[in-house]
C-alpha cells in the first residue's frame, strides 16, 4: 500500500515568493528522509514553492479560470509531500509521528488508490483490454 | 468507541511499530548477545509485553524506545542466565561485568555507528547456505523485515504453526552448528551475499508469479521483497549486485498493475498496456540500475537480469523495444551463468530482432536440453515462432504441448487459447 505525507506548515500561505527553507530545517528533515530511506520505505519526496509563485484554476460556471497566488482564503497550504510504502494506515501514521516537524505543522495521512480497489469495468476500462 | 474495534487499532498499531523498529532492536540486541537466534528471541520477549500491557496502558508517547528499554532488560538478563551466551563471550575472551556496563550505558551512541554492521550481521546469519530454503526466507521476514509469524503466515498461505516451525529449525540448526554472527570473511562474501539476494528475490517470486492453481499474485509480498532489497541498499551501498537486485525488483513491479485482467488471467508482457506501468518504480529502477552500473561496469547476474527488464520499461510501446541490445545482454548473461532457460530467453530476443527463423534454430537447437524438454515455455515460444513463420499445424500442438506441463490453471488456459487462436 502507498500513503501520501502532506506536509502542512501553518502560515505557509503567506510566505513570500522568495521563501527557501532555512538550511537547519534543512538538515532536520534529511535525518528524517534518510531514516525512510534506510527503512526501505520511502518512495518520493518533494519541497513545493509557496503559493504565492503558484496559481490556482477554478472551473465555476463551467467556466475554467485562472487566479495567481498568494491566495488568502486558504487556510492550510501544502507545503511539501512523501510517498511512502506501508502495510497499513496504523503504519503510515507511525511514521508521521516521527517526523521532526514543526509545532505549528501538521501532516495529513491519504492512502494512494490502487486500480484494484476499482470494479470490475472501470478496471477494464482502464486497461482497454486488447479485443 | 466499542472494545473490539479499539483492540484491533491496538494490535495494528503495535505491529505498525513492530514493523519500523523491531530489526534495529533486534540488532542492538544482537550487539550485545552476539548471537542473532537469541536476539530474535528477547525480541519476541518484548513484543509479547507490548502485545499484554499496551492495550491497558495505552502506546507510550516513544513506542520504539519502550520495546527497546523492554528487550535490553531481558538481554542483561539473558547475559547472566544463559549459560551458551556467557560460553561465547568467554570465547571471545570479554569481561562479561563490561560487557553488562557497555549494554547499558554506550547502547545509544553504539547504535547508530554499528547497526548497519549489526543488520547486516542478521542477514548473512539468515540466510545462512546450512539453513533450509524455507528457513530462511522465513527468518529474513523476521529479523529484517519485522513480519510477525502470523504476517509471514499469510502471506505464504500457510498455517502460522508451519512458519513457527520453520523459524525454530532455522534457529536450532544455527545453535547446533554454531553459525557465527558475523559478516563472512571477504573471500567468501561474493557467494553468500548472493544467497542472500536470492532469498529476496525468491520472496519476490512467490508474490510475482504463481507455480501452480489458480493464484496469481500476492503484491504485497512483492513489497515486502522491494523494502528489504532496499534496505540491504542501505546496509551494503558498495555492493552493485545489490542495487541490480533492486532495480530488477521496481522494473518488475512495475508491471503488477497491467500483468493480470481484473477476472485473473495473465497479460504477456507484449500486450499489457504500458499506461499501467508504474512511472515511478520504474524511475527508481532505472536509478538503482545506474548506481549498480556505475559501480562497477562488469555486470552481475542481478544487474543483467534488470538491465534487460530495462530495456523494455524504457520503451513507450512493445515496437520500441531496442531488441538488438536485449540480444546483447542475454549473451553476456549466458557467458555469466550459462544455462538453456538463459538460452531460450535470448532466442526469443533474436527473434525479435533479427527474425523468427534464426530464433528458431536456436530453441530446436534447445529442445534436446533435459531441463527444457519438459518446460512449458519452451514449447510456447516454439509455437509462438511456428506461428510466425505460417507453420500454423505445428504450432497448435506446441502450444497444446505447452498447456499440458503447465500447472498453472491461468497460464494453461492461455495455452489453449493460443492453440486454437491466431
Amino acid at each position: 500500500m502507498r500513503f501520501m505525507m502532506l506536509m502542512i506548515p501553518k502560515g505557509y500561505g503567506q510566505a513570500g515568493p522568495d521563501f527557501l527553507p532555512d538550511s537547519q530545517s534543512i538538515q532536520t528533515m534529511m535525518k528524517y528522509n534518510e531514516s525512510l530511506q534506510k527503512a526501505g520505505v520511502l518512495l518520493a519526496l518533494d519541497g513545493l514553492h509557496p503559493p504565492s509563485t503558484g496559481a490556482r484554476v477554478t472551473f465555476a460556471g463551467g467556466k475554467p479560470t485562472v487566479t495567481d497566488g498568494p491566495f488568502t482564503e486558504a487556510k492550510e497550504v501544502i507545503g511539501g509531500y512523501w510517498v511512502i510504502q506501508a502495510k497499513s494506515r496504523e503504519e503510515a501514521i507511525q511514521w508521521a509521528l516521527r517526523c521532526p516537524a514543526k509545532e505549528t505543522d501538521t501532516i495529513e495521512i491519504r492512502q494512494v488508490f490502487e486500480l484494484s480497489e476499482f470494479p470490475d469495468e472501470t478496471q477494464a476500462a482502464v486497461n482497454k483490454l486488447r479485443a | 468507541m466499542p472494545a473490539a474495534a479499539f483492540q484491533t487499532d491496538i494490535r495494528q498499531t503495535i505491529e505498525a511499530v513492530w514493523h519500523i523498529e523491531s530489526a534495529r532492536i533486534i540488532g542492538v540486541l544482537a550487539h550485545i548477545v552476539r548471537d542473532g537466534a537469541v536476539a530474535e528471541e528477547l525480541a519476541q520477549d518484548a513484543l509479547v509485553a507490548a502485545l499484554e500491557q499496551w492495550p491497558a496502558s495505552g502506546i507510550p508517547r516513544n513506542p520504539g524506545a519502550w520495546l527497546l528499554a523492554a528487550a535490553k532488560h531481558r538481554a542483561i538478563d539473558a547475559l547472566r542466565r544463559n549459560q551458551r551466551i556467557r560460553e561465547k563471550h568467554q570465547e571471545l575472551g570479554r569481561d562479561l561485568e563490561a560487557r553488562q556496563a557497555m549494554a547499558a550505558a554506550d547502547l545509544e551512541s553504539a547504535m547508530d555507528d554499528d547497526i548497519g554492521d549489526d543488520l547486516l550481521r542478521l542477514v548473512f546469519t539468515a540466510c545462512h547456505p546450512a539453513l533450509p530454503t524455507e528457513g530462511r526466507v522465513a527468518l529474513t521476514l523476521r529479523l529484517l523485515g519485522g513480519l510477525t509469524t502470523a504476517e509471514i503466515a499469510r502471506a505464504f498461505l500457510v498455517p502460522e504453526a508451519t512458519i513457527s516451525q520453520r523459524i525454530l529449525r532455522a534457529k536450532k540448526t544455527i545453535a547446533e552448528k554454531r553459525i557465527p554472527f558475523e559478516v563472512p570473511p571477504a573471500a567468501e562474501l561474493a557467494e553468500r551475499l548472493s544467497s542472500v539476494l536470492d532469498v529476496v528475490y525468491l520472496i519476490f517470486n512467490e508474490g510475482y508469479t504463481a507455480r501452480a492453481g489458480g493464484d496469481w499474485m500476492r503484491p504485497e509480498l512483492c513489497e515486502d521483497a522491494l523494502r528489504l532489497g532496499r534496505i540491504l541498499a542501505e546496509l551494503a551501498p558498495a555492493e552493485p549486485e545489490v542495487h541490480g537486485l533492486v532495480a530488477l525488483l521496481e522494473i518488475q513491479a512495475s508491471r503488477i498493475k497491467a500483468r493480470v485482467s481484473p477476472s485473473g488471467d495473465p497479460i504477456l508482457l507484449f500486450d499489457q498496456n504500458r499506461v499501467l506501468w508504474d512511472r515511478l518504480l520504474i524511475h527508481r529502477g532505472l536509478a538503482a540500475l545506474d548506481r549498480a552500473e556505475t559501480l562497477r561496469p562488469a555486470r552481475g547476474r542481478y544487474t543483467l537480469e534488470a538491465a534487460i527488464a530495462a530495456c523494455h520499461a524504457r520503451a513507450l510501446t512493445p515496437a520500441d523495444t531496442d531488441w538488438p541490445r536485449i540480444v546483447e545482454l542475454y549473451s553476456e548473461l549466458a557467458r555469466l551463468m550459462p544455462s538453456p532457460i538463459v538460452g531460450l530467453n535470448r532466442s526469443v530476443a533474436v527473434g525479435m530482432a533479427y527474425g523468427p527463423a534464426a530464433a528458431l534454430e536456436l530453441v530446436d537447437a534447445l529442445r534436446e536440453e533435459p531441463l527444457l524438454r519438459e518446460y512449458h515455455l519452451l514449447h510456447s515460444v516454439r509455437g509462438d515462432l511456428l506461428r510466425k513463420l505460417s507453420r500454423e499445424t505445428e504450432a497448435r500442438a506446441e502450444f497444446r504441448r505447452a498447456a499440458s506441463l503447465t500447472e498453472n490453471e491461468r497460464e494453461r488456459r492461455l495455452m489453449l487459447e493460443r492453440a486454437a487462436g491466431s
